[in-house]
């Protein structure tokens, strides 16, 4: 998963952007420019499907990354590409006559995959099920040379937004973060995917031991420079299992404090929002309309298929996760035609539960009605209306009739507050 | 004659010759090899095969192995044919630890007449040693010292004898060297306690007298206790009689450990090992009870008996209201095994049903806490541990004047009713090396003693000071331990109660009263308490999404405060669509932790804060 942060994420889930930039990206068949900037891309298309590919192998694993990404000697392509295929032909079987609204390869270092196999996976895709007319495609890449030296044949393939993984710029903090790329080759990657990409978003980790406001501010406005509409700002965090964990443990260095993490999170909203990329979810910033598509169906709880090892999906409250380990999937694949590990059916208060803590992390909120229609629950069944109105008199919810909203307050207290309003 | 070799089937009713017991303690600090060396010495004299030799025999509650300390006494007996070409019957008894079961500990060594003393040839001379040495002295025991671990490179063992000479005052010319774990020296060890440690004595013909030393409840045989008999002779099917719970029951069994149990038709004097008759709780055999026979007793009783009395009282709550019953049961079943600690029902505003819990000293409760949590698998939450004050209270409009007793600075009545508090007070001796005596004097004199005695004794201190027993509960103990690098000793007994300024002193948290931490104290250390207390919760409480004021009042006035910051930022910064999952069990956990926690005022106080908030600290 290039670019991201072991910010307790999920390995398979990526992390992505959304980049305004003028011009086309029409190659493939099924490959449609990306949607213009302007407006939130309404809740009318609740009913499309968003298909996550996982790619999980990475040239080295970072000291921070607790993704499911593996380093292998080699790699067989030949059959990684029949196994992706399988496993999406069966996720079509299975849910067929939906209409695909974004497709997201995410890892690992998906731009480490043969164009080819992106070409045959878009292609098989959208011959599964039909495209929406603006369908947004997109690939998560490492900012090297080598990898900015494929873009031409990813857009070729139909890939139409980038996600790059700058993560810093200061070649000591990349040094120190274990990446392979420099601040000038990642800039270089960047505009080579301005040139290609209808869509360019990039990550950054912040809060790193040691970084005052004054560093932030100036490596954020720099950032904000480069005319990207989508940004994804993450806060370190160190997660058990890393190599991070280990040289914390051991004392070597001391993570940031949560305080002053709480200072750059403030910053860091009203830098961006003074810019013109107000946050839209806690780490993704973008151009009103130019939000991840893609992403916002997993944060307003729309239906996902996710193929590849450790990816997770959700059909109309069905959850399903695969193999994790890449050989271990591969084998499932080659054995069962798919690569899942298990498959539930969530019970209405899970799937009520998940839709909050999602939908809650975006600045629209939720609407309540929905959630409860979706679910089979009552209104007052999701969430604890008193806790609700103490949090709301303290500032740090809004509830406007059924619409329930994180303030800016609150947003950096969301995983507190979850634990104090939503039902058990 | 000694029999070489009783087995359990065949019952020989013959006891041992005085001049062929020895009766013998191991004294050692923690890890310097006491239970290897008594393994060693079983496996030495055939009480275990190398196969059942699993290791360490003696030690066999977790809690004990944990923290190192003894709570049951357990005896072994083994059989030696010494160089003399005779046969003996040894008995090791390993003691309790710790100061608050001192009685219990002076009731073992009352039935030795020697020990070992156990020093790690690496180590030196340390801490506990002192402390039981001392103890051992007391009872005129013959001290054999034993240099352990002298395989490791590391070993001094001259300069370990010169320090067994320096500190604790023992020739240590004829000390043993050994090394319980590659077993050099063992047989010198058993050749020392032949010759060096003195037979018992005691009159056959005379009437039974024998000590009760321990017991405890065994699924199988019901209350074991053990016996030191002191004259006459004890056997099976003899009617006895407990002399201070003025009971009589029937033997039927009398027997010994090798540690296998083995069964013997009767035990002479000098003789230490088990009786059982059918008695169902522990709670009938009191510690230090004399034994007698039921028909011909005799004249009088073993002297030094003490009733053991709870003198630490806390409340037990169940965190989940639905365990009461559990709890309860479980606490019968704790007694069943140690008649020192009390309980019974009561009910708080705050905390629901739970038990009012009486016991011998802090550590003692932890012990109970921990097994209740461990062994019964219970989420408790404790109480402040508190003495039991006296009242004198003037008449009301419905009752007259009266004096209770106080066990729950909750229960504490109007203050306009109190004409007069009572507090327990204890004597306390305390040895302690000359270097750590000007902390032990200030420590003592924070917690309002009065200095006694001080006396030297080579280079080393015995100060007696007068205490009230409310500033020796909570920490003392471990103050003394780390002010004193663990060189100081500590033993002391109640001297009765006398009036004490005392108030009660209550502590809010965000504006409400948590009576699990009310607790009396003396009102001169009142403020410098509150304010320890309030800045210990503000550490052991979490931040909220709201900021904590924590106070501490006396009657209406509050007389410490802290705030407990809101907290800035809880938060998953990076969250996509497998996460769902991942975060909803996160969820799930949070909600399942919050369901250990009690809330006050909208506070979540995790259920450690409660004992942890007392202690106090370095400073007062
Ligand atoms: N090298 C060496 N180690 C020993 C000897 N006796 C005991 N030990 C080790 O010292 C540690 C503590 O011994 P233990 O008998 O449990 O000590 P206790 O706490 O006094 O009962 C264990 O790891 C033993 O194996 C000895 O004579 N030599
Ligand atoms: S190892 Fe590095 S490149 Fe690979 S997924 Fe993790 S963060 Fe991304």
């Amino acid at each position: 998963m290039e670019g991201s942060l072991p910010l307790a994420t999920h390995p398979s889930d990526p992390a992505t952007g959304v980049s305004h930039a003028p011009g086309m990206a029409k190659e493939l068949p099924g490959a449609i420019p990306a949607p213009a900037a302007g407006s939130l891309p309404s809740l009318e298309r609740e009913g499309e499907l968003a298909l996550y590919v996982h790619w999980p192998f990475c040239v080295s694993k970072c000291p921070y990354c607790d993704f499911n990404s593996h380093v292998r000697d080699s790699v067989d392509q030949q059959a990684w590409r029949d196994a992706l295929l399988r496993d999406l032909a069966h996720e079509a079987a299975v849910l067929p006559g939906r209409r695909l609204g974004s497709i997201f390869f995410g890892g690992g270092t998906p731009s480490l995959m043969p164009p080819a196999t992106v070409a045959a996976l878009i292609d098989a895709a959208t011959r599964h099920w039909p495209a929406a007319d603006d369908i947004e495609i997109t690939l998560e890449a490492n900012p090297s040379s080598v990898e900015a030296a494929r873009f031409a044949d990813l857009a070729h393939a139909g890939i139409n937004r980038v996600s790059l993984g700058l993560q810093a710029l200061d070649d000591q903090v990349l040094g120190w973060l274990g990446r392979a790329h420099g601040v000038a080759e990642g800039l270089a990657a960047l505009d080579t995917a301005q040139n290609h990409f209808g869509r360019v978003s990039f990550d950054l980790i912040y809060a790193r031991p040691g970084q005052t406001p004054e560093a932030w501010d100036a490596e954020l406005r720099r950032a904000l420079s480069f005319g990207t509409e989508h940004l994804s700002l993450y806060q370190l965090t160190i997660e058990p299992g890393t190599q991070f964990a280990t040289r914390v443990a051991k004392g070597e260095f001391v993570p940031l404090d949560p305080d002053a993490g709480a200072e750059l999170f403030e910053q860091t909203r009203a830098a961006t929002a003074a810019a013109g990329l107000p946050a839209y979810e806690i780490s993704n910033h973008a151009r009103p309309g130019a939000e991840s598509r893609h992403n916002l169906t997993y944060w307003r709880y729309g239906n996902y298929a996710g193929i590849g090892p450790g990816a997770h999906g959700r059909r109309d409250g069905r959850a399903t996760v695969r193999r994790r380990k890449p050989e271990n999937w591969i084998a499932r694949v080659e054995a069962n035609g798919h690569g899942i590990e298990r498959e539930d059916d969530l019970p209405p208060e899970a799937r009520a539960q998940e839709a909050l803590l999602m939908g809650l992390r975006l600045a629209e909120g939720v609407d309540l009605a929905r959630i409860a229609a979706m679910s089979g629950l009552s209104v007052g069944q999701l969430v604890d209306a008193a806790a609700v109105d103490r949090l709301a008199r303290q500032g740090l919810l809004a509830r406007d009739g059924e619409r329930l909203t994180v303030t800016d307050a609150g947003m950096l207290l969301l995983d507190a507050i979850l634990a104090e309003i939503v039902a058990a | 004659m000694a029999p070489a070799n009783r087995s359990a089937l065949c019952e020989i009713f013959v006891t041992v010759p005085l001049d062929r017991i020895r009766n013998f303690s191991i004294i050692a600090h923690i890890d310097h090899g006491k239970s290897t060396l008594a393994d060693r010495l079983i496996q030495r004299t055939g009480g275990l095969t190398d196969r059942e030799m699993s290791a360490q025999v003696l030690d066999n509650m977790d809690i004990e192995k944990e923290r190192g300390i003894t709570i049951k006494a357990q005896t072994v007996r083994l059989d030696y044919k010494a160089k003399d070409g005779k046969d003996y019957v040894l008995n090791l008894m390993d003691t309790p630890g710790h100061v608050d079961f001192a009685y219990e500990v002076s009731r073992s060594l009352a039935a030795c007449e020697g020990a070992l003393l156990v020093v790690d040839a690496a180590q030196g001379v340390e801490a506990q040693t002192l402390a039981n040495v001392y103890q051992s002295i007391e009872h005129d025991h013959e001290i054999v010292p034993v240099i352990n671990k002298i395989d490791l490179p590391a070993a001094e063992p001259d300069k370990v004898k010169a320090e067994i000479e320096d500190i604790i005052g023992l020739p240590a010319d004829d000390a043993v060297l050994a090394s319980a774990k590659a077993g050099i020296g063992i047989d010198e060890i058993l050749e020392a306690i032949v010759a060096r440690i003195p037979a018992p004595k005691g009159d056959p013909a005379a009437p039974l007298k024998a000590m009760l030393v321990d017991s405890w409840y065994d699924p199988y045989l019901g209350v074991v206790i053990l016996i030191r008999v002191v004259e006459g002779t004890i056997r099976k099917g003899q009617q006895i009689k407990f002399m201070q719970a003025d009971t009589v029951h029937l033997v039927d069994r009398v027997g010994c450990f090798r540690p296998k149990i083995e069964q013997l038709g009767e035990m002479g004097p000098g003789e230490i090992g088990f009786i059982t008759a059918q008695i169902k709780e522990v709670s009938q055999t009191a510690v230090g009870d004399t034994i007698t026979d039921a028909k011909k007793p005799t004249a009088a009783p073993l002297p030094g008996f003490k009733e053991v009395q709870p003198v630490v009282f806390c409340g037990l709550f169940p965190v989940d209201a639905a365990d009461f019953e559990k709890l309860r049961e479980s606490l019968y079943k704790l007694r069943l095994n140690d008649a020192s600690f009390s309980f019974e029902a009561e009910s708080s505003a705050a905390l629901g049903f739970g038990f009012r819990c009486g016991f011998l000293g802090l550590l003692h409760l932890e012990i109970i806490q921990e097994r209740l949590t461990r062994e019964y698998d219970l989420d408790l939450i404790t109480t402040a541990p508190s003495v039991v004050y006296r009242l004198h209270l003037s008449h009301s409009k419905t009752e007259d004047a009266k004096v209770i007793e106080l066990h729950n600075p909750a229960d504490m009545p109007d203050p306009n009713r109190i004409d007069m508090i009572e507090e327990p007070w204890i004597e306390a001796t305390i040895y302690v090396p000359d270097e750590y005596l000007g902390s032990l004097l200030k420590l003592c004199q924070d917690r309002r003693g009065i200095q006694k005695n001080l006396t030297y004794v080579g280079g080393r201190a015995q100060i007696t000071y007068e205490l009230p027993l409310n500033e020796v509960v909570f920490d003392f103990y471990d103050r003394l331990k780390s002010i004193s690098r663990g060189y100081a000793s500590f033993d002391y007994h109640q001297i009765g109660y006398r009036e004490g300024d005392l108030v009660k002193m209550s502590i809010m948290v965000n504006g409400e009263p948590v009576d699990a931490l009310s607790m009396i104290v003396h009102r001169g250390a009142a403020e410098a308490r509150g304010r320890h207390m309030c800045e210990r919760l503000k550490d052991l409480i979490p931040r909220h999404l709201f900021k904590i004021p924590v106070q501490a009042a006396i009657g209406g006035k509050v007389i410490a405060r802290e705030t407990i910051a809101a907290m800035r930022k809880d938060v998953t910064a990076k969250c996509y669509g497998g996460d769902a999952t991942r975060k909803r069990k996160l969820l799930e956990k949070q909600k399942e932790g919050k369901k250990r926690m009690r809330e006050y005022g909208n506070v979540n106080i995790p259920q450690e804060a409660f004992i942890a908030a007392l202690r106090m600290g370095d400073e007062s």
